[in-house]
């Protein structure tokens, strides 16, 4: 597990060539953000219409009070992180063939959480008052911890990505001598006058490492927390005690195949090929296998424990999951977004660049999914009936506001780490320097 | 509480021979006017006067405007927050005398503003699994001494008073609707469009007592009508009732009084002999809502 498995010998000067290239505003770069903010204008004229009209635009009503908008949040709060995972617990193991990729796990981790923050925003019923929070928050409730660790989160992610890159933003500084001015003076102030120096490095590593060992509690926490606001109450369905563990598991794989996606795309729009390798892809397949397989088995937990049962209210939810109401979309999820997909990449072939990626996609919709059926079936089965209110409320179906409020801010992260792997290479350059040297001596 | 009403007409008395017809009165030792505009022009005529926070002021008779009911926010605001002191109110539902006239329904849902979908108090036709029969089960908030939702609201919006009644303040809440989540009694309802008669409504000060004017985007839930307790009356779907389902009291005083009959009797012996029961007592929520069971010959 520990060599380095970029392929071939290149100087440096060929590396510095190869990474930085892509750090430019070319034609293709302006078409696709170009096509985003079209998106998303058209996305936020809903949003506007949901502001102006109130959450009754949403196909959400008394009974289902929390639809997709959370389904989404615990989503992105699930795939951003992955950066824990590659970037620290790997990292600190020593697991270096993980250093190429470890920055793109980043740039996810930090889009999608930035971005679960403003979904919340969306879910609320009065955004005006969104300062409530901090002047009149009680430290009792999940939501005061949820906001405390996923603005951590962020902040730490954000450093993570930040102060291993000193080294590259200096050398953005010194050698792209064609960016515009504004960029140019950019990178002189976010170098922090970085020259190299072996005190420099030292620095620079010690901050890392107190940074890789924070995360880890926190990354831990904010998905845990997260499940603690099905988990904590008296609900069927939610109120089960692994909800911490069975959260943070599923995590790691809508991360891992999130990552996966990103990796292909880069490797084939910026021509990485040497240095993001199929090897890579075969080991990210392999941590995709492990932490499915977690995920498998929490998943056997949560539904023959209380489904055993006769008569209880969960068994009740748990029988409607396997064969009721929810049944089709549950197999669907279950079989065709996890089970499937995990046992096609055990084999070597199917962990290949681009079945992987087809692979991940679907595990990454499957994720997507799964959480609305962990969020909405739970709200349908309440303990009194559903009576005396229209015939729609024993069900639920998001509207078009609704799905392209979601849509937007799938629009945001691909928005955000567009922007960030243009200003910045999404290699670490002098990752792949260091171990080039490395292996040569 | 009568002693409360006793205030208020003692000092109704006093501000007439003030010469400032009907200004606000209040229980407990306040005094309160309804803002100062600056448009009125002064008369020269001062007179002293005994803000909410017990503060002696001096305002020309100009700027008092005359109101018969308390209109300041930040008041009311106050007041509904504390609740009423020594008080610790009760519902108690005769479920076998129920027979789904739905008058509690219709009182609850035009005292607060509710549109039809809306419940503070919803009658639920019950199905008894082990007779096959199924009875009627009006449902309100149960005011719950160990409350779900007050722990998981982010901003005390929600709130258990020293009277037992839990309120919610909707110029607090922020809408995110963890309450809705976490309440196992399905008792909260949320505003998700703009409310009923909202524009009728825009002028009346907020009283979280009676959660009038609703507002959009925030939830609404029974308030056991803190506002008519307040009066020394009954909640507006206890006397509605024609049929004498509803007991309504103080746990203090062990005295409840039934809606239709008027007939005020012994909370514990009541509950004693007719097997009252909470619902779902193994959540460990400690409902204020107690249950007499349904007649087992109805089906």
């Amino acid at each position: 597990m520990n060599e380095t498995i970029t392929k071939g010998h290149f100087s440096e000067e060929q590396i510095d060539k190869d990474l930085l290239k892509n750090v430019n505003w070319g034609g293709k770069f302006k078409l696709w953000m170009g096509f985003l903010t079209v998106s998303l204008i058209i996305c936020l004229y809903y949003y506007y219409q949901q502001l102006q009209n109130g959450l009754g635009v949403t196909g959400l009503h008394d009974y289902v009070s929390w639809g997709i908008y959370i389904s989404n949040f615990v989503f992105f709060v699930a795939t951003s992180l992955i950066g824990m995972l590659v970037s620290s617990v790997l990292g600190m193991m020593k697991v270096s063939w993980v250093r190429p990729v470890a920055r793109i796990a980043e740039l996810v981790a930090v889009a999608f959480a930035m971005v679960a923050g403003l979904i919340i925003i969306t879910d609320m019923g009065r955004p005006d008052r969104l300062l409530n929070v901090f002047i009149h928050g009680r430290v009792q409730s999940p939501i005061v911890w949820d906001i405390a660790v996923v603005v951590t989160y962020v902040v730490i992610s954000a450093l993570l990505l930040y102060i291993p890159m000193l080294p590259d933003i200096a050398l953005c500084r010194d050698k792209l001598n064609n960016v515009p001015k504004w960029q140019q003076k950019m990178y002189k102030s976010l170098s922090l006058g970085w020259n190299s120096t072996a005190k420099q490095f030292r620095l620079m590593n010690r901050y890392t490492r107190i940074l890789l060992v924070l995360i880890i509690p926190i990354a831990l926490s904010i998905h845990t927390v997260t499940s603690w606001l099905f988990a904590m109450t008296l609900r069927s369905g939610w109120d089960s005690p692994i909800f911490g563990p069975y959260f943070v598991s599923g995590a790691f794989v809508a991360g891992c195949a999130a990552v996966i996606i990103a990796m292909f795309f880069f490797r084939n729009n910026y021509k990485l090929k040497e240095y993001i390798t199929a090897d890579h892809f075969d080991r990210m397949g392999k941590l995709l296998v492990l932490v499915a397989l977690v995920y498998v088995y929490f998943n056997i937990n949560e539904i023959i424990v209380p489904g055993y049962k006769a008569n209880t209210a969960d068994a009740k939810h748990v029988h409607e999951m396997l064969y009721g109401h929810d049944s089709v979309m549950f197999w669907l999820v279950q079989l065709g977004g996890l089970v499937v997909p995990f046992l096609l990449i055990l084999f070597k072939p199917m962990r290949k660049p681009l079945p992987l990626t087809i692979i991940s996609l679907v595990i990454l919709a499957g994720a997507w999914f799964k959480r609305v059926l962990i969020v909405v079936p739970t709200q349908l089965a309440p303990y009194y009936p559903i009576q005396n209110v229209p015939e729609g409320w024993t069900g639920y179906s998001p509207t078009t506001p609704e799905v392209a409020i979601t849509v937007a801010s799938f629009i945001l992260v691909l928005m955000i780490i567009t922007v960030l792997a243009k200003l910045f290479p999404v290699v670490p350059i002098w990752e792949v320097k260091e171990d080039m040297n490395h292996k040569n001596n | 509480m009568n002693m409360a009403n006793k205030n208020d007409k003692s000092r109704r008395s006093f501000l007439q021979k003030l010469g400032i017809a009907g200004a606000s009165t209040v229980a407990g030792s306040a005094l309160l006017l309804q803002g100062c505009s600056d448009s009125n022009k002064a008369s020269g005529n001062k007179v002293k006067v005994l803000t909410a926070d017990n503060k002696l002021v001096e305002v020309d008779v100009a700027h008092l405007k005359p109101g018969d009911k308390i209109q300041d926010l930040s008041y009311l605001q106050k007041r509904g927050r504390e609740g009423i002191p020594g008080k610790k109110f009760v519902m108690v539902v005769d479920l076998a005398k129920c027979k789904n006239a739905r008058k509690c329904m219709k009182a609850c849902q035009s005292a607060h503003q509710l549109k039809p979908e809306m419940h503070h108090l919803n009658v639920l036709e019950m199905e008894d699994p082990v007779k096959k029969t199924s009875y009627w089960m009006p449902k309100t908030c149960q005011h719950c001494d160990n409350p779900p939702c007050v722990s998981v609201c982010p901003v005390d919006a929600t709130f258990k008073r020293q009277d037992g009644i839990v309120l919610i303040d909707n110029e607090r809440c922020i809408g995110c609707r963890f309450c809705v989540a976490a309440c196992p009694y399905s008792a909260r309802t949320f505003n998700w469009t703009e409310p009923k008669n909202s524009d009728k409504m825009a002028d009346v000060t907020y009283d979280m007592e009676l959660n009038v004017p609703q507002k959009k985007g925030t939830v609404t839930k029974c308030a056991f009508s803190a506002d008519q307790l307040r009066h020394g009356k009954l909640p507006y779907c206890v006397s509605a009732c024609p049929n004498g389902v509803y007991y309504f009291g103080d746990q203090n005083e062990d005295l409840v009084t039934n809606g239709t009959t008027k007939k005020t009797v012994r909370l514990s012996h009541l509950l004693e002999e007719n097997a009252a029961y909470t619902l779902m007592p193994e959540l460990g929520t400690k409902p204020s809502v107690y249950y007499l069971p349904p007649r087992e010959s109805e089906g």
